[in-house]
């Protein structure tokens, strides 16, 4: 994937997580007691499904966002030794 | 003449089967010895070993506690489904989001430099040994209540499914099990297996006991909602008999709603969390726990949250007695609707397995912090042997159980309640966090600042709400959730906010650190 593009998605994934915040207010159904699929009322499919788009989200956010360098970062350095016992 | 008969006893069969899980338990801990390889970073982050689905697991099963299950549907059976939206959606998308932007990048500055505890980390970005020491028992003070919150929700539970199992023994609790008696059974059995296998032993302890509670979670949801005549016939139940449980008007406020956001940042702030982090194999073992971490989520919560309102429904037509504490609802929905004897006791399990998963984790990780940011900065790194580190880890974790033990048999608070305590301080003190990573030009004295300015503003909401319990100088308790808001508001908004301001505002008042120390922490790379 080029840079320009990967760049663009990223702002797209973090768009879709600010996006999520606001939808989490749903004040729409706040007093709204119609039951889904005859046993999830409605405020509660609502968040149940949020919380699907959420792993979907976050999926994108793996496939898009994710810091490449980082795991190079945190290998090309050898500690000193370090910590001790207990617990 | 006739002659007064007590009751029969409940069958024993769902304590039998709790007693073979806590034993089976009890030999994973010593079996996960078999891997241990006998260093100190073994048995403090698994030589960080752990791949995708055990870090899932582990830190999902962390997350969850008795919050999760006993406290969700306690919460939903007083405040109805909103419940699910201010901690279920909130965490989905927050959790990972903190996963995303603060787990990994904790995990490789901790590979990086070796480090263990969260206060190495902090001492040496912000070059301050006294910040460590301040550190140290704000993070203790705050993990025991939420250790609190575990043992009371085990002992709650247990109360409610071992109900008329002992009338002789226990008769001034209906012959339920005392919570007391639960406390130490459970407190004993976690500190063996950690005390055993320290990190390895909780992560493997954490992904059987998590996926226990997940299958666990469900088959309860199934079973009562086949005892209720189906899930349609149950949730039309709530329509016409706590119909208010069915929605948010009249229960939960709007700025409450929108506020509980700030809840969920306490993760970023876990001491026990950052342990489990630095146990992952590679970056890439955080993608699937970033991914699936807000879907765990919902089907241990969602099940809880029906079985919640289904209770409410129940109560009211007169078909479920009123629990005398809300946090035994699970337990009583669970003994009342579960036809058998042995699903009730897996059941039982399923639920203390959510509650041990996250004690073993706190546990493990109080004595590390001991160990490695108290014993060894004052007394050096020789002064002790390898195994007297060792046993002043596990004294200081013994004496930490010991008072929190003590407290819980007081039951001093309703469990959710005194998490969300418990959140708020964690989540006061991820500015810290954040600034550490990703601002260069924070400063010793701005995280110095921001410690202090929460204590202080967590010390003042936390007292004008246990003191003046109804309505105090900052704000009150609201009459229809009793949650203590302050203008309708979590106070956890503003103390995030004072914290967010003292930390900016006296690091740009003060020189910023080396450019060794930012030059150490910064990837030039900027990824």
């Amino acid at each position: 994937m080029s840079a320009p593009h990967r760049t663009g998605m990223v702002w797209v994934v973090w768009g879709l997580v600010a996006a999520l915040a606001v939808l989490h207010q749903d004040l729409w159904y706040w007093a709204d007691t119609t039951l889904i699929l005859g046993c999830l009322p409605a405020g509660l499919f609502y968040h149940a499904a949020f919380s699907l788009a959420c792993g979907i989200v976050w999926a994108l956010a793996v496939r898009f966002a994710w810091p490449t360098h980082i795991e190079e970062w945190a290998d090309e350095f050898e500690p000193p030794s370090k910590g001790g016992s207990g617990s | 003449m006739i002659l007064a008969q007590s009751p029969p006893a409940a069958s024993l069969t769902p304590l039998v089967v709790i007693g073979v899980y806590l034993a089976l338990l009890l030999f994973l801990g010593v079996f996960s010895t078999r891997f241990f390889r006998g260093t100190s970073n073994d048995y403090f982050v698994a030589s960080r070993s752990i791949g995708p689905f055990m870090l899932l697991m582990s830190v999902f099963g962390t997350t969850m506690t008795a919050f999760a299950l006993v406290g969700s549907t306690a919460k939903s059976f007083d405040l109805g489904i909103g419940v699910y939206g201010l901690m279920a959606s909130w965490s989905g998308l927050v959790h990972a989001a903190v996963f995303f932007l603060i787990g990994i990048r904790l995990w490789a500055v901790g590979k990086r430099y070796g480090y263990i505890t969260q206060i190495q980390y902090f001492r040496d970005r912000f070059e301050s040994r006294a910040l460590g020491y301040l550190l140290f028992p704000i993070l203790v003070l705050l993990v025991m209540p939420y250790l609190l919150v575990g043992l009371l929700g085990a002992g709650s539970f247990i109360t409610g499914v071992s109900r008329g199992m002992f009338p002789e023994a226990f008769a001034a609790t209906n012959g339920s099990i005392p919570p007391w008696l639960t406390g130490l059974v459970i407190c004993a059995v976690v500190l063996f297996y950690v005390f055993f296998g320290g990190v390895r032993s909780t992560a493997w302890a954490n992904t059987f006991q998590t996926i226990v509670f997940m299958i666990m979670g469900v088959v309860a949801f199934i079973m009562i909602s086949n005892a209720l005549g189906g899930a349609k016939a149950a949730s039309q139940a709530v329509l016409e008999h706590a119909p208010t449980r069915a929605a948010r008007e009249g229960m939960i406020g709007k700025a409450q709603f929108l506020t509980y956001m700030f809840i969920p940042l306490s993760v970023g702030m876990f001491p026990h969390l950052f342990q489990h982090w630095l146990t992952a194999r590679s970056a890439k073992s955080f993608r699937l726990t970033v991914i699936a971490h807000p879907i765990c989520i919902m089907i241990v919560w969602l099940p809880c949250i029906l079985i919640g309102i289904w209770a409410a429904a129940m109560v009211a037509s007169g078909d479920l007695r009123a629990p005398s504490n809300s946090n035994a609802v699970l337990g009583l929905m669970v003994n009342r609707y579960v036809d058998s004897n042995l699903l009730t006791g897996l059941l039982g399990a399923g639920v203390l397995a959510a509650i041990m998963s996250s004690l073993d984790s706190q546990f493990v990780c109080i004595g590390s912090m001991f160990t490695n940011d108290i014993v060894i900065p004052l007394a050096g790194r020789d002064r002790f042997t390898d195994r007297q580190k060792l046993w002043l880890g596990r004294g200081f974790v013994i004496a930490v159980v010991a008072v929190t033990y003590t407290v819980s048999i007081y039951n001093p608070a309703h469990v959710f309640d005194l998490g969300v305590w418990c959140f708020t301080g964690f989540a006061a003190l991820f500015p810290l966090v954040f600034a550490a990573i990703y601002w260069r030009r924070t400063t010793r004295a701005g995280a110095i600042a921001c410690v202090v300015t929460t204590v202080v503003a967590w010390s003042l909401f936390f007292a004008d709400a246990m003191i003046f319990t109804e309505r105090g100088y900052l704000g009150q308790k609201d009459p229809g959730t009793d949650e203590y808001l302050v203008q309708g508001v979590m106070a956890v908004t503003f103390i995030v906010a004072a914290s967010i301001i003292a930390l900016v505002g006296v690091s740009l008042m003060t020189r910023p650190p080396s450019q060794a120390t930012m030059d150490k922490f910064f990837d030039p790379r900027g990824d």
